[in-house]
């Protein structure tokens, strides 16, 4: 009897030993991925609310990988971010969204300011947020919602947009594009270099705009500087004059049959251009490279105007303190470190940090995407299909050339109920 | 039952009672209308909770002011006079919310006559052609069997097929019979009516079906037998009989046509106005009074369309 005890002791604590070590040595390795999240007293989870954009499973994949933080998406497009955050503030933890829906954002005081000094890559992010250049110097236009307007609150709990920098920054960027016209190149024949080609009557029933009024507004203004009729002092804040002005030129479009149809999401532009149903509209430069992975020409057409840019980034819900605060920080910091920001950049948006993206893309994948470079070899999308043929140029060149030519930013106006009343009237019309 | 335990209670008061004692262990009879109330009770609550009150706040919050970001509690009228801005000044030239409603009537109108002319039809085949119980049961559920995809791929799937490149257009000028593709097969009138057509008229069925097969088949017959023709007895015995099925089936698919956003919008390429899309457009730019000021107003003129053709049938009186 006591011998037995004793051999089963014996080979009891053996096994334990040798467990504990097999154990030890795979978390050395760093084959057990999921160790600190397995670890931890409570997992660690954040709710994240925002728009597609952002939201790659990949993304979420590996940000489990490295941190053990679980991200729980919450999609919804662009409006619905935005009346989440004012009804429901609790109801997520981490926000993506764009500026210019901070106008309606802070003042609600429902987003709680993120402090630059916990971002590691803080310093380094592009200019084009903190000074409104391009790293080589040029000067963006700053029109509308431009980001270096709304990025710094005046203190912790403030509503007002500060004018110099301060450590409280509304939201940490993360991914922005230049906006332009997309075209059928194959079905237009001939080429397109001005926003006014959009309401030319040579493309009647075959043009389409965003429908979201505050963008779809923007680009009429476009069109109307670029015939020459009129030259606002800022295309994201008119006056009621300038909304009249402009809607009076959308109608006469709109009753000579110009527009096809207006999109409101992603898919349904993909499917106007590639069905034939439009040859110009305004469009986003990842649904551009989706029409073209079908096997259908599609040039995501730089204008002399400029391009509309837009970006976005990262704050939390006033509700987010102690632990969750902490790991939001957490997730943001690693947002920046660079896998997320290569992975935006191969779809065709660019990144908030450059340095840390381009130390996570082959030599040949920066040169294309982000020098205007003939490509080198085949370019493929994160998920490996192929996008481009060795040899092709990105429309628009470089992120300088791209960055810099920007003419104004999606923005919301002051005058914005009167715009949304003008747009009512403009579809009844 | 009360009238057999009437008759015992005249035979033998004694023994009714003593039985009626013996059965019920709880002497207390719960009373008629309590029952009644009892079992309207849960549907009354749902319809008081998720119905009633919800009301009863967007006709509040439809007096609110509002700004960028937040809704103000103070009293307003502002999302009606801005709803009715320039209705006064810019006549003869409707405003845009009678233009908007002009529209929203006219679809409605369309979708309304063509469902129920469709319907009437369907109906009438299941209700007195088809003879046997078991085929009208089979034929009615193959009815419902688009109802088994949801609405919006339904909606949808009529996009790739009325595509200026789409499947209809393609045969056309394969065949010879137009040299350029039509434009206004999709994202127009013609294809939102079409789809909305698609979606509602089994709800025009099912009421007038319901109210065809419970016509008494000896009616038919005895008009048959003093003479009349089909048309006369389609006109004067069968519509006449199926009213309250009709008129359910209007009701039903005129408040959904009247509020519709999301067929309208996708089907006419977002660019025709709807009562719904401009509560759509305010709700996304945040405007809560001026969406609700809106919603008043539409269930206003629905409440109104629904009462005129009440007006025509007392419903209650004929189920």
């Amino acid at each position: 009897m006591t011998k037995t005890t004793g051999k089963t002791g014996v080979s009891r604590r053996t096994l334990l030993k040798s467990t504990a070590g097999l154990a030890g040595l795979a978390a050395g390795s760093g084959a057990i991925t999921g160790f600190p999240y397995v670890m931890s007293a409570e997992p660690k989870v954040l709710r994240y609310l925002g728009t597609a954009v952002n939201e790659g499973d990949d993304i979420s994949k590996q940000c489990l990988k490295d941190t053990g933080i679980k991200i729980e998406y919450i999609t919804a497009t662009t409006d619905d971010v935005t009346k989440r955050v004012m009804t429901q503030p609790n109801s997520f933890d981490v926000l993506d969204t764009e500026y210019f829906s901070l106008k309606k954002l802070v003042p609600s005081g429902n987003i709680l300011a993120l402090d630059a000094k916990k971002i590691k890559e803080f310093g380094n992010i592009t200019p084009v947020f903190t000074k409104g250049e391009t790293p080589g110097g040029k000067k963006i236009g700053n029109q509308g919602t431009a980001p270096w307007k709304v990025l710094y609150l005046e203190g912790k709990d403030s509503k007002t947009f500060s004018k110099t920098a301060t450590e409280f920054v509304t939201l940490i960027p993360t991914v922005y594009n230049a906006d332009t016209l997309g075209i059928r190149p194959d079905i237009i024949k001939r080429p397109i270099s001005s926003w006014a080609e959009l309401l030319n009557p040579e493309f009647k029933g075959k043009a389409s705009i965003l429908n979201i009024p505050s963008i779809g507004i923007m680009d009429a203004a476009m069109v109307v500087e670029a015939t020459g009729k009129y030259k606002y002092a800022d295309k994201g804040n008119m006056t009621k004059e300038e909304i009249d002005l402009t809607m009076k030129v959308m109608t006469e479009a709109k009753k000579a049959g110009q527009f096809r149809a207006f999109w409101k999401d992603f898919n349904e532009s993909v499917n106007l251009m590639a069905s034939g149903e439009t040859v110009i509209q305004s469009m986003w430069s990842p649904a551009v490279t989706k029409v073209r992975s079908m096997g259908i020409a599609c040039t995501f057409q730089p204008l002399k105007e400029g391009y509309r840019s837009w970006a976005s980034g990262f704050c939390v819900s006033k509700g987010v303190s102690g632990a969750k605060l902490e790991w939001a920080y957490e997730f943001v910091n690693w947002f920046l470190s660079g896998y997320a920001g290569a992975y935006l950049n191969r779809q065709g948006y660019y990144s908030a940090v450059l340095s840390t993206a381009k130390a996570h893309m082959e030599p040949y994948e920066w040169a294309y995407w982000m020098e205007g470079k003939p490509a080198e070899k085949d370019i493929k999308a994160p998920d490996g299909s192929l996008l481009e043929k060795a040899g092709a140029v990105r429309d628009g060149g470089s992120y300088e050339d791209r960055m810099g030519g920007v003419a104004c930013w999606n923005a919301v106006m002051d005058e914005n109920d009167y715009m949304v009343r003008k747009w009512n009237e403009f579809i009844a019309a | 039952m009360d009238t057999s335990e009437d008759i015992l209670q005249q035979a033998s008061p004694d023994l009714v009672r003593g039985s009626g004692m013996a059965r019920r262990t709880k002497p207390a009879r719960l009373s008629p209308s309590f029952v009644s109330w009892l079992q309207a009770g849960p549907m009354m609550l749902v319809f008081l909770a998720f119905f009633l009150i919800p009301l009863v706040f967007v006709v509040i919050v439809s007096f609110w002011d509002y700004n960028e970001y937040q809704l103000l509690p103070a009293f307003s009228g502002r999302g009606y006079t801005d709803t009715f801005e320039g209705c006064i000044a810019q006549l003869p030239d409707l405003c845009t919310i009678g233009r908007t409603y002009v529209m929203t009537l006219k679809l409605c109108f369309l979708v309304w006559a063509i469902t129920l002319f469709i319907g009437f039809w369907v109906a009438y085949f299941l209700a007195f052609h088809v003879k046997s119980k078991t085929w009208q049961m089979g034929l009615s559920l193959l009815c419902t069997i688009p109802f088994w995809t949801s609405n919006v791929i339904r909606m949808i799937a009529w996009i790739p097929l009325l595509g200026r490149n789409g499947l209809v257009n393609s045969g056309l000028v394969k065949t010879g019979l137009i040299n350029q593709p039509l434009e206004w097969l999709l994202f127009s009138e013609f294809s939102v009516v079409l789809a909305l057509v698609h979606l509602f008229t089994f709800f025009m069925v099912v009421p007038i079906f319901n109210s065809m097969v419970r016509i008494d088949k000896a009616l038919i017959e005895a008009a048959y037998d003093a003479g009349a023709t089909g048309f006369q007895t389609l006109v004067n015995v069968v519509i006449p009989l199926a009213k309250p099925g009709i008129v359910i089936g209007s009701i039903f698919v005129i408040t959904i046509v009247m509020g519709d956003f999301i067929t309208i919008g996708v089907m006419g390429g977002q660019q025709i106005a709807a009562a719904g899309k401009i509560i759509e457009t305010r709700v996304n730019a945040l405007q809560f009074p001026a969406a609700a000021a809106n919603a008043v107003i539409l269930l206003a003129i629905t409440f109104l369309i629904i009462t005129m053709m009440s007006r025509i049938v007392d419903i209650r009186k004929e189920l």
